[in-house]
C-alpha cells in the first residue's frame, strides 16, 4: 500500500514539473539563457481571435483555370491546322471547356489523323455530319481536368505563399482546405485590406495590340469587330473604376506576351516627368520575344493589360531590346510597391475569390483575453468556495484537485501548441465547472456510504468503486460531443472543442487517481477514523 | 452541508403526465417558431459581414448611420454592443467585403469625416460569403443531430435500448428549449451557438446517465419493487448530484454570462438555459420514457399472452451480469 502510494505521489509529482517547464515559457518573461538550450520554449499559442489578425478562405475558381487551358488548347488546334495548310475549318470554344470543329467533308479524314496524333489530350464526345460539314465536339480527359485542377490549386497556393513572405507577415498558415479552398492565418497583421488586395489579384499580366483603326464610339455602341476586345484603362485610384475616368480601348484580342517571362520587378521612384513606375525584367525567352512583338509593330500602340485592366498603352517608338519594360500609371509609391510583389510572385492561374474573412484587431484581442481571465477568476472561485462550504475536508481536497487539472490543462495546452481562442478560453472555464462534478459524485457515493453505517475506511473505498463508472460514461459523453465539435468547428470553435477534450482528461486524471492518492495515504499511515465530507 | 436531506421521497413519476403535455406544448411552440419565422441567423449562417466598432466617444445609432453613409443605407443594422458605456457598435451588412469592395477602407474615410481619425476603431471584421454560410448552417445542424443520437447509442450500448431513447428524448427536448430561448431572447445563431447546443448534448446527457446508472442499481439490489418505485427512488437518491454537478457549472456560466464580454454572453446563455434544462429534463423526461417504454413493452406482451395485471408489473429485470 505505502509504495503504491509513493509510486504515485512521485508520478503527479514529476507530471507536476513537466507541466511547469512547459508552462514556464508563457508565464515567466526572461527565461535563463541555459533554458532554451535544452527546455521547451514555446509559449501558449494565441488564435487570431486574441492576438489580432486575419483569417481568410479563398475559393479557387478552377473552372476558369480550366477554360483558359481550353483557349490555349483551341489556339494551338487553330496554328496547327494551318500549318498543315487545312482550310475551312472553323475552331470555337462552347459550353465553357468544349472545343467545336465545323469541317468541310475533304478534309475529315485528315483532321481524324491530326487530332489522334496530335491532340491526344481531347477526346471526341460527339461528331455531327450534316450538309457537307462535320462537326466535332472535344473536350478534355477527366483526368486531365483533374490534375488542372490539382495545378490551379496547387500554383495558386504557391503564388499566393510567395505574395506574402515578400509582404512580411510572420507565422503565416497558409494551407489548401478541401477540393479548390485555400486557408490563410495572418497573425499580427495591421493592414487586412492592403493583404487582401495582394493576395487576391490575379496578377494575369498580358501585352496587347491597340487597334486605332477601329472607331472607338462605333466599337461601343456595336460592339467590337470579331478578333478585337474592348479593355479599359481607369484614371486615378480605385479597380472597377470608382471614383475615376473609365478611359476605352480596342485592342486586339491576342495576347502577344503574358508575364510568365519576368524574373524580376521593382519600383522606380517618380521623376518630374512621371510618377513612380514599376520596371519589369524579363528572362531570355521574353526579351527575344518582347524585341521581335516591338520590332514588328513600331508605331502602334501596346496596351499593357493586367488582370483585364489597361494601365497605359504607350507607342513603341523602336525595337526593344535587353529584356526590360515598364509599366506606368497613376498610382502611389504604395501601390507601385504591392504591384511590384504580385509581379515577382507570378500570376495566380485562376483568380481567387474571398467567402470567408475573418479579422480581428490588437486591442480587441487583449480586452478578450482580460475579460476572458476576469470570468475565469470569478467562476473559479465561486466553485472552490462553494466545495469548500459544502464539503469542507473533501471539498479542500476537490479544490486542489481542480488546481492541478488547470495546471495540467495549460501545459497539455502548450505542449501540443494547441493554439488557444477566445471560446477555447470559455472552454477552460466551464470546464473548471465540470472538472468538480467527479468529486461531487464520489462525494456523494462517500455520504451515502457512511449514512449506511459504513465505516469510513470502506465508505471512501466503495464511494470511488461505486462512484467510477458514472464518471467515466459523463465524461465519454461530453468527450464525444466535443470530439464532433472539433470535426465539424472552424477556428475558435475548434479551440473550444480541443480544451473541452482534453480538460476532460485531465479532470478524470485529478479528481479521481489524484484525489485517491490522499485517502490511500491517510489509509496507509494511520487508521481513517474520520473523514471531512 | 446538505441541500438534498437523505430520505426525501418525491414521486416524480406522478407528474410525469403534466411534464410530458407541457414539454410537448413548448417544443412544438419552439418548433412552430423555428419554420414559420425561423432564428435569426448570424453572418457565419446567413453570410454577409459583421464590424465591430469602438468609439472615443458617445456616439448614436443614428449619427453612425449618418457617417457610413452609402454603407449604412438598405439592410444595414446598427446596434449596441458589449457593456454599458463602451460605446462599441456592431454594424451589420448584407453583402461580403468582397462584394462591398475594401470595405475597411470605405469605413475608415466615412467614419472618419464625422468622428475624426482616431475617434474611432474598427476592432473586427467578419465576412463569410453565401456558400460558406449555408455549408455551415447544414454542417451545424447535422453535428448537433449526430451528436445527439450517438448518445443515444452510448447509452443504449452502456445500459438499455429504453434508456437510450429517454436520454436521446430529453436531448432533443434540451436543444429545443435552448433554441426557443434563444429566439425569444433575439440571440443571433451562429458558429458558437452550434458549439454550446452540442456541449448541452454532451454535458445534460451526464444527469441521465447518473440516474440511469443507479436505477440499474437499485434493479439489481431491490427486487420487490415496482418500476417506476425504482425510477423515483434513484431519481430522489441522486437529486443532489444532479442539482450540485449542474449548480457548479451555472456558477461558472453565470460568471462568463456577466463578464466574459459580447462574443461569449450568447454562448454562456444557451448553456445556462441547456444546463437547466437538462436537470429537468432528466427528472421529468427520460425516466417517464424509460416507464412509458416498458408499460408498453408490457402491454404489447400482455395482449400476446392473454393479459397481465398492470399492477402486477414488477421490475423483474434480471441484471446483465
Amino acid at each position: 500500500m505505502r509504495r503504491s502510494v509513493a509510486i504515485r505521489l512521485g508520478l503527479f509529482i514529476v507530471a507536476t514539473l513537466v507541466s511547469l517547464v512547459y508552462l514556464a515559457p508563457t508565464f515567466v518573461h526572461d527565461l535563463p539563457p541555459w533554458w532554451s538550450s535544452f527546455l521547451p520554449t514555446d509559449r501558449i499559442h494565441l488564435g487570431l481571435d486574441l492576438q489580432g489578425g486575419s483569417h481568410l478562405l479563398l475559393e479557387v475558381k478552377v473552372e476558369k483555370a480550366i477554360e483558359n487551358n481550353v483557349e490555349r488548347i483551341k489556339a494551338d488546334l487553330t496554328n496547327v491546322l494551318r500549318d498543315r495548310g487545312i482550310s475551312g475549318v472553323s475552331v470555337e470554344r462552347v459550353q465553357g471547356t468544349q472545343i467545336q470543329l465545323k469541317v468541310p467533308a475533304a478534309s475529315v479524314e485528315r483532321v481524324r489523323g491530326l487530332l489522334k496524333s496530335d491532340f491526344a489530350n481531347l477526346t471526341v464526345v460527339n461528331t455531327q455530319a450534316s450538309g457537307g460539314t462535320t462537326e466535332f465536339f472535344l473536350t478534355l480527359s477527366k483526368e486531365e481536368i483533374r490534375s488542372l485542377r490539382d495545378y490551379a490549386v496547387d500554383q495558386s497556393l504557391e503564388t499566393i505563399r510567395n505574395r506574402i513572405d515578400q509582404f512580411g507577415v510572420s507565422e503565416p498558415v497558409i494551407q489548401r482546405e478541401g477540393q479548390q479552398e485555400i486557408l490563410i492565418q495572418l497573425p499580427g497583421i495591421q493592414d487586412p485590406e492592403r493583404a487582401k488586395e495582394i493576395i487576391g489579384k490575379t496578377a494575369l499580366l498580358e501585352f496587347k495590340l491597340v487597334d486605332d483603326t477601329v472607331n472607338v464610339e462605333e466599337a461601343l455602341r456595336n460592339g467590337p469587330p470579331p478578333g478585337r476586345q474592348i479593355l479599359y484603362g481607369y484614371a486615378g485610384k480605385g479597380e472597377g473604376g470608382v471614383g475615376g475616368d473609365k478611359t476605352p480601348y480596342v485592342v486586339e484580342s491576342r495576347t502577344l506576351m503574358t508575364g510568365e517571362y519576368i524574373t524580376d520587378a521593382r519600383v522606380r521612384p517618380s521623376s518630374q516627368l512621371q510618377g513612380p513606375y514599376v520596371e519589369l525584367i524579363l528572362n531570355s525567352t521574353g526579351a527575344r520575344l518582347f524585341e521581335q512583338i516591338t520590332a514588328a509593330n513600331v508605331k502602334r500602340r501596346l496596351a499593357i493589360v493586367l488582370d483585364n485592366r489597361v494601365y497605359s498603352a504607350p507607342v513603341i517608338q523602336e525595337r526593344i531590346g535587353g529584356g526590360r519594360a515598364s509599366i506606368t500609371g497613376s498610382f502611389d509609391i504604395k501601390e507601385a510597391r504591392d504591384l511590384a510583389i504580385v509581379l515577382r510572385a507570378g500570376a495566380l492561374p485562376a483568380p481567387v475569390e474571398i467567402i470567408e474573412e475573418r479579422s480581428v484587431g490588437p486591442s480587441l484581442g487583449s480586452d478578450s483575453i482580460r475579460q476572458g481571465i476576469i470570468s475565469f477568476v470569478v467562476g473559479i472561485s465561486l466553485v472552490i468556495v462553494f466545495m469548500i462550504i459544502y464539503y469542507r475536508g473533501a471539498g479542500v481536497l476537490a479544490d486542489v484537485a481542480l488546481v492541478f487539472h488547470i495546471l495540467f490543462l495549460l501545459a497539455i495546452l502548450a505542449a501540443f501548441k494547441a493554439v488557444l481562442t477566445l471560446p477555447g478560453i470559455a472552454g477552460i472555464v466551464l470546464i473548471a465547472g465540470m472538472a468538480v462534478d467527479a468529486n461531487v459524485l464520489i462525494n456523494e457515493r462517500i455520504r451515502e456510504e457512511l449514512r449506511a453505517g459504513r465505516a469510513p475506511r470502506s465508505a471512501v473505498e466503495a464511494g470511488y468503486q461505486h462512484a467510477l463508472p458514472a464518471i467515466i460514461d459523463t465524461n465519454v459523453t461530453t468527450f464525444l460531443s466535443g470530439l464532433i465539435l472539433f470535426q465539424f468547428g472552424t477556428g475558435p470553435i475548434k479551440g473550444f472543442a480541443v480544451t473541452l477534450c482534453i480538460g476532460i482528461l485531465t479532470t478524470v486524471i485529478t479528481a479521481v487517481y489524484m484525489t485517491r492518492i490522499y485517502y490511500d495515504y491517510r489509509m496507509a499511515t494511520r487508521k481513517l477514523t474520520r473523514i471531512s465530507i | 452541508m446538505e441541500l438534498i436531506k437523505p430520505g426525501l421521497n418525491i414521486a416524480f413519476t406522478k407528474y410525469r403526465h403534466i411534464a410530458v403535455v407541457l414539454s410537448t406544448i413548448v417544443n412544438l411552440l419552439v418548433l412552430v417558431l423555428l419554420f414559420t419565422q425561423g432564428p435569426r441567423l448570424g453572418v457565419d449562417f446567413a453570410g454577409g459581414t459583421v464590424v465591430q466598432l469602438k468609439f472615443q466617444q458617445k456616439v448614436s445609432v443614428p449619427e453612425i448611420r449618418a457617417a457610413l453613409g452609402q454603407l449604412g443605407t438598405g439592410d444595414t443594422v446598427i446596434q449596441d454592443f458589449g457593456q454599458e458605456g463602451s460605446n462599441e457598435f456592431l454594424v451589420r451588412l448584407e453583402k461580403t467585403s468582397v462584394e462591398i469592395g475594401a470595405l475597411g477602407e470605405q469605413l475608415r474615410a466615412g467614419l472618419s469625416k464625422r468622428f475624426g481619425p482616431n475617434g474611432f476603431e474598427i476592432r473586427r471584421i467578419e465576412s463569410v460569403g453565401p456558400k460558406v454560410g449555408k455549408e455551415l448552417r447544414e454542417r451545424g445542424a447535422w453535428s448537433v443531430m449526430a451528436a445527439t443520437v450517438m448518445m443515444g447509442i452510448y447509452i443504449w450500448f452502456r445500459f438499455e435500448l429504453r434508456f437510450g431513447i429517454g436520454a436521446v428524448i430529453a436531448l432533443i427536448h434540451d436543444v429545443l428549449v435552448t433554441i426557443g430561448a434563444l429566439m425569444l431572447g433575439h440571440y443571433e445563431f451562429d458558429l458558437t451557438i452550434i458549439a454550446a447546443l452540442l456541449t448541452i448534448v454532451g454535458f445534460s446527457v451526464n444527469d441521465t446517465v447518473i440516474v440511469c446508472d443507479r436505477i440499474r442499481e437499485n434493479m439489481r439490489k431491490i427486487r420487490r419493487e415496482t418500476l417506476e418505485g425504482i425510477i423515483n427512488m434513484s431519481i430522489n437518491e441522486t437529486l443532489s448530484r444532479t442539482i450540485i454537478t449542474t449548480g457548479t457549472a451555472i456558477m461558472v456560466l453565470l460568471a462568463l454570462f456577466a463578464l466574459g464580454g459580447g462574443v461569449i454572453r450568447p454562448f454562456a446563455f444557451a448553456l445556462l438555459v441547456g444546463f437547466f434544462s437538462g436537470v429537468y429534463s432528466t427528472i421529468f423526461i427520460a425516466s417517464p420514457v424509460i416507464l412509458l417504454w416498458e408499460k408498453g413493452a408490457v402491454k404489447r406482451k400482455s395482449i400476446a399472452e392473454g393479459g397481465v395485471q398492470k399492477s402486477e408489473v414488477r421490475a423483474k429485470h434480471t441484471p446483465t451480469k
